[in-house]
Protein backbone atom coordinates (compact mmCIF):
# COMPACT_ATOMS: atom_id res chain seq x y z
CA UNK A 1 0.00 0.00 0.00
CA UNK A 2 1.38 3.38 -1.12
CA UNK A 3 0.71 5.80 2.13
CA UNK A 4 2.77 8.87 0.92
CA UNK A 5 1.43 11.47 -0.98
CA UNK A 6 2.65 11.44 -5.07
CA UNK A 7 2.27 13.68 -7.88
CA UNK A 8 -0.69 12.74 -9.61
CA UNK A 9 -1.22 13.48 -13.37
CA UNK A 10 -3.24 16.02 -14.52
CA UNK A 11 -7.54 15.42 -14.18
CA UNK A 12 -8.99 15.29 -17.15
CA UNK A 13 -10.81 18.94 -16.44
CA UNK A 14 -7.72 20.08 -17.66
CA UNK A 15 -7.39 19.45 -21.04
CA UNK A 16 -9.76 20.96 -23.52
CA UNK A 17 -12.27 19.06 -25.07
CA UNK A 18 -11.44 17.64 -28.78
CA UNK A 19 -13.41 15.12 -31.25
CA UNK A 20 -11.48 11.69 -30.31
CA UNK A 21 -11.92 12.48 -26.61
CA UNK A 22 -15.65 13.27 -26.98
CA UNK A 23 -16.51 10.44 -29.07
CA UNK A 24 -14.31 8.19 -26.89
CA UNK A 25 -16.43 8.85 -23.79
CA UNK A 26 -19.67 9.00 -25.91
CA UNK A 27 -19.30 5.31 -27.04
CA UNK A 28 -19.34 4.80 -23.04
CA UNK A 29 -22.33 6.61 -22.74
CA UNK A 30 -24.58 5.23 -25.61
CA UNK A 31 -23.34 1.66 -24.48
CA UNK A 32 -24.78 2.28 -21.03
CA UNK A 33 -27.95 3.82 -22.00
CA UNK A 34 -28.29 0.85 -24.78
CA UNK A 35 -28.11 -1.00 -21.81
CA UNK A 36 -31.21 0.90 -19.83
CA UNK A 37 -32.66 0.79 -23.43
CA UNK A 38 -32.78 -3.63 -22.56
CA UNK A 39 -35.25 -3.22 -19.77
CA UNK A 40 -38.30 -2.23 -22.25
CA UNK A 41 -36.90 -4.48 -24.88
CA UNK A 42 -37.49 -7.06 -21.99
CA UNK A 43 -40.85 -5.81 -21.00
CA UNK A 44 -42.23 -5.17 -24.20
CA UNK A 45 -41.53 -9.47 -25.54
CA UNK A 46 -42.72 -10.61 -22.31
CA UNK A 47 -45.67 -8.55 -22.84
CA UNK A 48 -46.16 -10.19 -25.94
CA UNK A 49 -46.06 -13.11 -24.76
CA UNK A 50 -48.47 -12.98 -22.08
CA UNK A 51 -51.38 -11.23 -24.16
CA UNK A 52 -53.36 -9.10 -25.88
CA UNK A 53 -54.08 -7.30 -22.46
CA UNK A 54 -50.82 -7.09 -21.28
CA UNK A 55 -49.65 -5.92 -24.71
CA UNK A 56 -52.12 -3.00 -24.65
CA UNK A 57 -51.09 -1.95 -21.46
CA UNK A 58 -47.24 -1.37 -22.64
CA UNK A 59 -48.07 0.06 -25.15
CA UNK A 60 -49.92 2.20 -23.89
CA UNK A 61 -46.80 3.91 -22.52
CA UNK A 62 -44.21 2.69 -24.61
CA UNK A 63 -46.60 5.13 -27.58
CA UNK A 64 -47.16 8.18 -25.34
CA UNK A 65 -44.54 11.44 -27.29
CA UNK A 66 -42.42 11.04 -24.75
CA UNK A 67 -41.60 7.52 -24.84
CA UNK A 68 -41.45 7.86 -29.03
CA UNK A 69 -38.63 10.60 -27.84
CA UNK A 70 -36.56 7.93 -26.27
CA UNK A 71 -37.00 5.73 -28.89
CA UNK A 72 -35.35 8.01 -31.18
CA UNK A 73 -32.61 8.90 -28.75
CA UNK A 74 -31.92 5.70 -28.08
CA UNK A 75 -32.24 4.67 -32.33
CA UNK A 76 -29.36 7.49 -32.61
CA UNK A 77 -27.33 5.97 -29.61
CA UNK A 78 -27.71 2.28 -31.73
CA UNK A 79 -26.23 3.63 -34.66
CA UNK A 80 -23.48 5.77 -33.22
CA UNK A 81 -22.55 2.70 -30.94
CA UNK A 82 -23.00 0.63 -33.83
CA UNK A 83 -20.57 2.64 -35.88
CA UNK A 84 -17.89 3.83 -33.77
CA UNK A 85 -17.78 0.26 -32.40
CA UNK A 86 -16.73 -0.59 -36.01
CA UNK A 87 -14.71 1.57 -35.71
CA UNK A 88 -13.42 0.16 -32.50
CA UNK A 89 -12.93 -3.26 -34.30
CA UNK A 90 -10.68 -1.56 -37.23
CA UNK A 91 -8.44 -0.09 -34.68
CA UNK A 92 -7.90 -3.56 -33.40
CA UNK A 93 -7.26 -5.10 -36.89
CA UNK A 94 -4.40 -2.19 -36.65
CA UNK A 95 -6.06 0.12 -39.03
CA UNK A 96 -6.48 4.22 -39.39
CA UNK A 97 -4.75 4.38 -36.02
CA UNK A 98 -2.92 7.48 -37.23
CA UNK A 99 -4.06 11.02 -36.00
CA UNK A 100 -5.39 12.06 -39.47
CA UNK A 101 -7.22 8.94 -39.36
CA UNK A 102 -8.50 8.84 -36.18
CA UNK A 103 -10.80 12.64 -37.09
CA UNK A 104 -11.65 11.03 -40.61
CA UNK A 105 -13.21 8.17 -39.15
CA UNK A 106 -14.20 10.06 -36.31
CA UNK A 107 -16.51 12.80 -38.38
CA UNK A 108 -17.49 9.75 -40.97
CA UNK A 109 -19.11 8.05 -37.61
CA UNK A 110 -21.10 11.24 -36.33
CA UNK A 111 -22.42 11.87 -40.08
CA UNK A 112 -22.85 8.55 -40.18
CA UNK A 113 -25.24 7.62 -37.43
CA UNK A 114 -27.31 11.11 -38.05
CA UNK A 115 -27.60 9.78 -41.86
CA UNK A 116 -28.86 6.40 -40.22
CA UNK A 117 -31.16 7.36 -37.86
CA UNK A 118 -33.29 9.80 -40.22
CA UNK A 119 -32.94 6.83 -42.98
CA UNK A 120 -34.34 4.23 -40.37
CA UNK A 121 -37.04 6.63 -38.82
CA UNK A 122 -38.02 6.82 -42.62
CA UNK A 123 -38.74 3.61 -42.98
CA UNK A 124 -40.03 2.98 -39.78
CA UNK A 125 -43.15 6.19 -39.88
CA UNK B 1 10.51 -18.38 -13.53
CA UNK B 2 8.08 -15.92 -11.31
CA UNK B 3 9.20 -12.56 -10.88
CA UNK B 4 6.26 -11.35 -8.48
CA UNK B 5 6.77 -10.71 -4.93
CA UNK B 6 4.99 -13.81 -2.79
CA UNK B 7 3.20 -11.16 -0.60
CA UNK B 8 1.89 -9.89 -4.03
CA UNK B 9 -0.12 -12.85 -4.87
CA UNK B 10 -1.26 -13.36 -1.04
CA UNK B 11 -2.71 -9.77 -1.20
CA UNK B 12 -4.33 -10.61 -4.67
CA UNK B 13 -2.37 -7.90 -6.28
CA UNK B 14 -1.78 -7.93 -10.17
CA UNK B 15 -3.06 -9.23 -13.34
CA UNK B 16 -6.59 -11.31 -12.45
CA UNK B 17 -5.56 -13.07 -15.49
CA UNK B 18 -8.64 -13.72 -17.63
CA UNK B 19 -7.91 -9.69 -19.34
CA UNK B 20 -7.71 -10.94 -22.71
CA UNK B 21 -10.83 -13.72 -22.80
CA UNK B 22 -12.84 -10.36 -21.45
CA UNK B 23 -11.53 -8.28 -24.76
CA UNK B 24 -12.46 -11.46 -26.75
CA UNK B 25 -15.66 -12.02 -25.66
CA UNK B 26 -16.53 -7.83 -26.18
CA UNK B 27 -15.06 -8.05 -29.75
CA UNK B 28 -16.79 -11.34 -31.24
CA UNK B 29 -20.15 -10.14 -29.13
CA UNK B 30 -19.95 -7.23 -31.19
CA UNK B 31 -19.26 -8.78 -34.84
CA UNK B 32 -22.73 -10.91 -33.61
CA UNK B 33 -24.44 -7.62 -32.91
CA UNK B 34 -23.55 -5.97 -36.37
CA UNK B 35 -25.62 -8.32 -37.87
CA UNK B 36 -28.35 -8.81 -35.85
CA UNK B 37 -28.63 -5.04 -35.18
CA UNK B 38 -28.89 -5.20 -39.01
CA UNK B 39 -32.22 -7.79 -38.25
CA UNK B 40 -33.64 -5.93 -35.69
CA UNK B 41 -33.71 -2.57 -38.13
CA UNK B 42 -36.06 -5.00 -40.39
CA UNK B 43 -38.00 -5.94 -37.74
CA UNK B 44 -39.22 -2.77 -36.85
CA UNK B 45 -40.34 -1.84 -40.03
CA UNK B 46 -42.50 -4.94 -39.81
CA UNK B 47 -43.94 -4.51 -36.19
CA UNK B 48 -44.26 -0.88 -35.73
CA UNK B 49 -48.01 -0.19 -36.39
CA UNK B 50 -48.94 -3.50 -36.38
CA UNK B 51 -51.49 -5.25 -34.11
CA UNK B 52 -50.90 -7.59 -31.32
CA UNK B 53 -52.06 -10.80 -33.54
CA UNK B 54 -50.03 -9.80 -36.61
CA UNK B 55 -46.84 -8.91 -34.65
CA UNK B 56 -46.90 -12.60 -32.73
CA UNK B 57 -47.91 -14.19 -35.82
CA UNK B 58 -44.45 -13.02 -37.63
CA UNK B 59 -42.44 -12.66 -33.94
CA UNK B 60 -43.59 -16.29 -33.69
CA UNK B 61 -41.88 -17.56 -37.32
CA UNK B 62 -38.64 -20.48 -36.24
CA UNK B 63 -36.55 -17.78 -37.92
CA UNK B 64 -37.78 -14.67 -35.99
CA UNK B 65 -37.69 -16.13 -33.00
CA UNK B 66 -34.38 -17.54 -33.20
CA UNK B 67 -33.07 -14.15 -34.26
CA UNK B 68 -35.32 -12.17 -31.93
CA UNK B 69 -33.38 -14.85 -28.88
CA UNK B 70 -30.12 -14.26 -30.40
CA UNK B 71 -30.73 -10.50 -29.98
CA UNK B 72 -31.58 -9.84 -26.79
CA UNK B 73 -29.16 -12.56 -25.47
CA UNK B 74 -26.16 -11.60 -27.63
CA UNK B 75 -27.08 -7.75 -26.46
CA UNK B 76 -27.45 -8.67 -22.89
CA UNK B 77 -24.00 -10.40 -22.75
CA UNK B 78 -22.44 -7.44 -24.80
CA UNK B 79 -23.90 -5.13 -22.27
CA UNK B 80 -22.81 -7.18 -19.45
CA UNK B 81 -19.22 -6.97 -20.26
CA UNK B 82 -19.46 -3.46 -21.22
CA UNK B 83 -20.98 -2.64 -17.88
CA UNK B 84 -18.72 -4.47 -16.20
CA UNK B 85 -15.32 -2.41 -17.81
CA UNK B 86 -17.69 0.60 -16.73
CA UNK B 87 -17.99 0.02 -13.19
CA UNK B 88 -15.02 -1.26 -12.78
CA UNK B 89 -13.49 1.99 -14.11
CA UNK B 90 -15.74 4.54 -12.02
CA UNK B 91 -16.63 2.87 -8.65
CA UNK B 92 -13.93 3.39 -6.80
CA UNK B 93 -15.72 1.80 -3.26
CA UNK B 94 -15.30 -1.50 -3.32
CA UNK B 95 -18.36 -2.39 -1.51
CA UNK B 96 -20.87 -0.51 -4.02
CA UNK B 97 -18.41 -2.17 -6.97
CA UNK B 98 -19.16 -5.28 -5.94
CA UNK B 99 -22.74 -4.58 -5.26
CA UNK B 100 -23.25 -3.02 -9.17
CA UNK B 101 -20.82 -5.88 -10.42
CA UNK B 102 -23.41 -8.71 -9.17
CA UNK B 103 -26.25 -6.95 -9.59
CA UNK B 104 -25.80 -6.62 -13.31
CA UNK B 105 -25.06 -10.20 -13.62
CA UNK B 106 -27.96 -11.54 -11.99
CA UNK B 107 -29.95 -8.67 -13.76
CA UNK B 108 -28.84 -10.27 -16.55
CA UNK B 109 -29.47 -13.55 -15.99
CA UNK B 110 -32.83 -13.24 -15.12
CA UNK B 111 -33.42 -11.28 -18.44
CA UNK B 112 -32.06 -13.79 -20.40
CA UNK B 113 -34.06 -16.84 -18.65
CA UNK B 114 -37.45 -14.22 -18.39
CA UNK B 115 -36.91 -13.61 -22.74
CA UNK B 116 -36.25 -16.82 -23.72
CA UNK B 117 -39.49 -18.54 -22.12
CA UNK B 118 -41.36 -15.59 -23.50
CA UNK B 119 -40.14 -16.38 -26.57
CA UNK B 120 -40.76 -19.73 -26.55
CA UNK B 121 -44.52 -19.11 -25.66
CA UNK B 122 -44.59 -16.62 -28.64
CA UNK B 123 -43.02 -18.97 -31.22
CA UNK B 124 -45.43 -21.97 -30.23
CA UNK B 125 -48.55 -20.11 -29.55
CA UNK B 126 -49.39 -20.60 -26.50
Amino acid sequence: MATQQRPLSPHLQIYRPQLTSVLSISHRITGVLLSVGLVPLVVWLVALGRGPEAYAAVMAVFSHPLAVVLWVAWSFALFYHLCNGIRHLLWDAGLFLDLKSAYATGWTVVVLAGVLTALAWGVWS
Amino acid sequence: MKFRNPLANALNHGSAGDGVGHWWAQRLSAMLMMVLTAWSVYAVSVIVGGDYATIRAWLGQPVHAALASLFVLTALYHATLGLQVVIEDYVHQRAVEMFLLISIKLLAVISALVVVFSMFAIASGV
